[in-house]
């Protein structure tokens, strides 16, 4: 494995990206955003300034447009957001839906999408999740019927990150008549019988119901084979997976070093609450757990860049370790600012909130360990 | 990396032509493993041909220089080297604070002189060493030490009490923090000094600990004298030394968290709670403790290797062992007590009928690592040093 440290590249882009989400208002602006209440979430500026900087290329081939890189760079980008909670839709349309795109889709479908994605004029948003899903990448009861020569789509995906404004929609559906296997479609999202309706989740950000009322697909909106749609998706999870995880990393240092400042400045009983040792031990233990958890989130990148035999594992390794840390470091935060952690006024709870989000996203710490154990057969 | 495979290959063939066939698969008995000296026997012969066979090839000690008997190699070679030492389940070649410790102490702040004098017996295993740091009075609160070294002449003469003082009764040579100067902030008066435990006025009583073995001792200094050329560092500068020591030791007993060449607790589950028809350990709750284990035990080697790397890539080492100390003890705490969870009363023999060897043995090593979050600082001064060192957390 490559030494899990960053080349001076790296630390480059990292620092990059910390500036971009600085300057554009850091906490501040999800804040803004949130209160707008506008359904689109996020700032189409800054998404066109990451597209300007390349980073919507990251990680795609030089021949569409892309940098290139892999998921060592791609959890640099997604820290940065993590820890500036900035919102663009990076891990869904770029990461997942890209990444699946690059994956599975024949020449014609990468050329007409990859380079606006990269250029940031189109974008793409997965739909995985459906109400009865859960973390089962199958548990899916949208159904694609043979309609002509082509397919006719039926079903409702929910919370699909990034659907709002997305120009198409990546869709997992049963096919009928098949194997019991899924099949990937492709599908403009000014579709006719396709709707979109914007949900409201705890975190603020861009999610929607996709709802598909009998669509009407061509064949060549088949993404990769007819019934072979699980095994692409199910890489294109662990990448996005393993961004996300970069943003919890991003997200739980944020969040760990405005507690400690706390410590280091609030007054009680005439003294630092910083100098009690039952806060001191909670606190050094925290860190503990995000040291930990770095190191599983740039193992588990390298691993997915290098096509390691244990990629899985990392993967499942790193979203439990995160999700746990996470979860201790918000709720933690949230404890140790007292009372006015506890005001919408505070920065502190939007960390929490997104953080639940992340928890959940792609599996929590408990499915990935479940995970970890199938694969290593115990 | 291809360098890395060609040494590979050159470990791999050295370990299969010299490891004795009877210590293959022992890496998990305690009798196996050698630390060397003059008076400490080796409880199988093969154990000794072993030590010799890697001090001739300087695998005893492989990354340090060749001059000082070791074979020069990088933290990677030497990982590569130590992983197909652990592929046939055997032990180290050489183990002890000589090793661990002291040899890594000298390479840093001795002088050549020192260095010359010390590290090739350390290397062939000829001189064990033990640890004199805490005392009675002084545990947790290390630097308010009192055994005192008084000049005379070319001498320092030590009176005082050490306390476990790990195998000092099969130590030939303790290195030990003494009080050179009581008149100033206790940190500034103590001084780092080598003695040979031969030397007339030592005297050592083994504690017999709840295990039943007497790993640790009592030393006691009546007069006890030692050169002024055995000081490591200068006179009332060995706090900086000790706290590098530390540092060792911390690395050293947290290492002990890390995957390896021991019983995997997966296989062991499956022979002792059994496997439902999907092959799962049939125990959801064991099953789960021993994924946790296994997760955390992964990120783990994870943080250690990334800090190994950092530090190839000319990161400053910081205040980092504290985390590995504390980490890597509490998970081989863990570990042990899910040990005994797995085996459930199978665990509780002490001696004689009705146990498997390996049963008695998880029941000593399970007490024996109890000390884990003790010894060496203990988890809540590890806790602390984060605190503050890292973290600046107010005093």
């Amino acid at each position: 494995m490559a030494p899990l440290v960053l080349t001076a590249p790296q630390n480059m882009l990292a620092r990059t990206a910390g500036e971009l989400v600085s300057k554009h208002g850091g906490v501040d602006r999800q804040r803004r955003l949130r209160d707008e209440g506008a359904d689109l979430g996020y700032s189409p500026e800054v998404w066109a300034e990451m597209a300007d900087l390349g980073w919507l290329g990251i990680p795609f081939a030089e021949e569409h447009g892309g940098l290139g890189m892999g998921m060592a760079e791609t959890v640099l980008i997604t820290e940065a957001m993590g820890r500036g909670l900035a919102p663009e839709p990076f891990v869904s349309a770029v990461v997942f839906g890209g990444g699946l795109l690059a994956d599975a889709g024949n020449a014609e479908q990468q050329t007409a999408w990859l380079p606006p994605l990269i250029d940031g004029e189109k974008r793409l948003a997965p739909a995985l999740l459906e109400a009865g899903s859960r973390y089962g990448l199958d548990r899916v009861e949208t159904m694609a019927r043979v309609n002509g020569k082509g397919w006719s789509l039926s079903g409702e995906k929910v919370q699909v990150v990034g659907g709002v404004g997305a120009d198409g929609f990546l869709i997992a559906a049963r096919t009928e008549g098949g194997d019991d296997g899924l099949t990937l479609f492709l599908v403009p999202a000014t579709a006719d019988g396709l709707e979109v309706v914007a949900q409201r989740r705890v975190d603020s950000r861009n999610s929607a119901i996709v709802k598909l009322n009998g669509v009407s697909v061509a064949a060549g909106a088949v993404l990769g084979d007819v019934g072979g749609g699980l095994e692409p998706l199910g890489r294109a999870v662990d990448r996005a997976t393993v961004a996300v995880c970069g943003e919890m990393l991003g997200l739980m240092t944020e969040a760990f070093e405005r507690t400690v400042e706390y410590l280091k400045s609030r007054s009680q009983f005439g003294v630092l609450i910083g100098t009690f040792q039952a806060l001191k031990h909670r606190a050094a233990k925290m860190f503990i757990e995000i040291e930990l958890s770095r190191s599983a989130v740039m193992a588990a990148a390298r691993a997915l860049d290098e096509d390691s035999d244990d990629a899985e594992l990392q993967v499942s390794n790193a979203k439990a370790r995160c999700s746990d840390a996470l979860i201790l470091v918000t709720n933690e935060a949230l404890q140790m600012h007292g009372g006015i952690g506890m005001t919408d006024e505070h920065d502190i709870g939007l960390f929490m909130k997104r953080a639940r989000a992340l928890e959940f996203a792609f599996g929590d710490a408990a499915f990935h360990r479940q995970r970890f154990a199938r694969l290593r057969g115990f | 990396m291809n360098d890395l495979s060609v040494f590979r290959e050159e470990a791999r063939a050295w370990v299969e032509g010299n490891a004795p066939e009877f210590l293959r698969g022992k890496a998990a008995d305690p009798n196996a493993w050698a630390a060397g000296g003059r008076k400490a026997p080796f409880v199988y012969p093969e154990s000794r041909d072993w030590l010799f066979a890697a001090a001739d090839r300087g695998f005893s000690v492989p990354t340090w220089p060749e001059e000082y008997g070791g074979a020069g190699l990088s933290r990677d070679e030497a990982a590569v080297l130590h992983e197909e030492i652990g592929r046939l389940a055997l032990p180290l070649p050489l183990t002890g604070f000589g090793y661990s410790m002291i040899g890594p102490t000298l390479l840093d702040h001795g002088t050549e002189g020192q260095k010359a004098e010390h590290l090739p017996k350390i290397a062939r295993g000829e001189i064990r060493w033990c640890q004199g740091y805490s005392e009675p009075n002084a545990g947790s609160d290390l630097a308010s030490l009192a055994t005192s070294a008084v000049r005379d002449g070319d001498f320092y003469v030590i009176n005082g009490q050490k306390i476990w003082t790990s195998g000092a009764d099969q130590a030939d040579w303790i290195f030990m923090l003494v009080r050179t100067n009581p008149d100033v902030k206790k940190q500034r008066g103590i001084t780092f000094i080598l003695v040979d435990m031969a030397s007339p006025g030592v005297e050592v009583r083994p504690i017999r600990l709840i295990s039943g073995a007497s790993p640790f001792c009592e030393t006691f200094f009546h007069d006890v004298r030692t050169p002024v050329h055995q000081v490591i560092g200068e006179v009332n500068g060995g706090w900086t030394v000790a706290k590098a020591l530390l540092g060792h030791e911390r690395t050293s007993i947290g290492g002990m968290g890390r995957g390896g060449a021991r019983t995997s607790l997966p296989d062991l589950a499956r022979d002792y709670v059994g496997v439902d028809e999907l092959g799962r350990i049939d125990d959801p709750a064991i099953r789960e403790r021993v994924t946790q284990c296994e997760m955390d035990a992964m990120s783990y080697g994870l943080t250690i290797r990334r800090h190994g790397d950092g530090l190839e890539a000319g990161h400053k080492p910081g205040p980092e062992s504290s985390m590995f100390k504390y980490y890597g003890t509490e998970l081989n705490m863990r570990r042990e007590e899910l040990m005994l969870s797995i085996r459930g009363p199978q665990a509780l023999g002490w001696e004689g009928e009705g146990f498997e060897p390996a049963e008695l043995t998880q029941t000593r090593n399970w007490l024996r690592s109890r000390a884990n979050s003790i010894e060496g600082g203990t988890s809540e001064i590890q806790l602390n040093i984060i605190a503050k060192r890292v973290l600046g957390l107010p005093d």
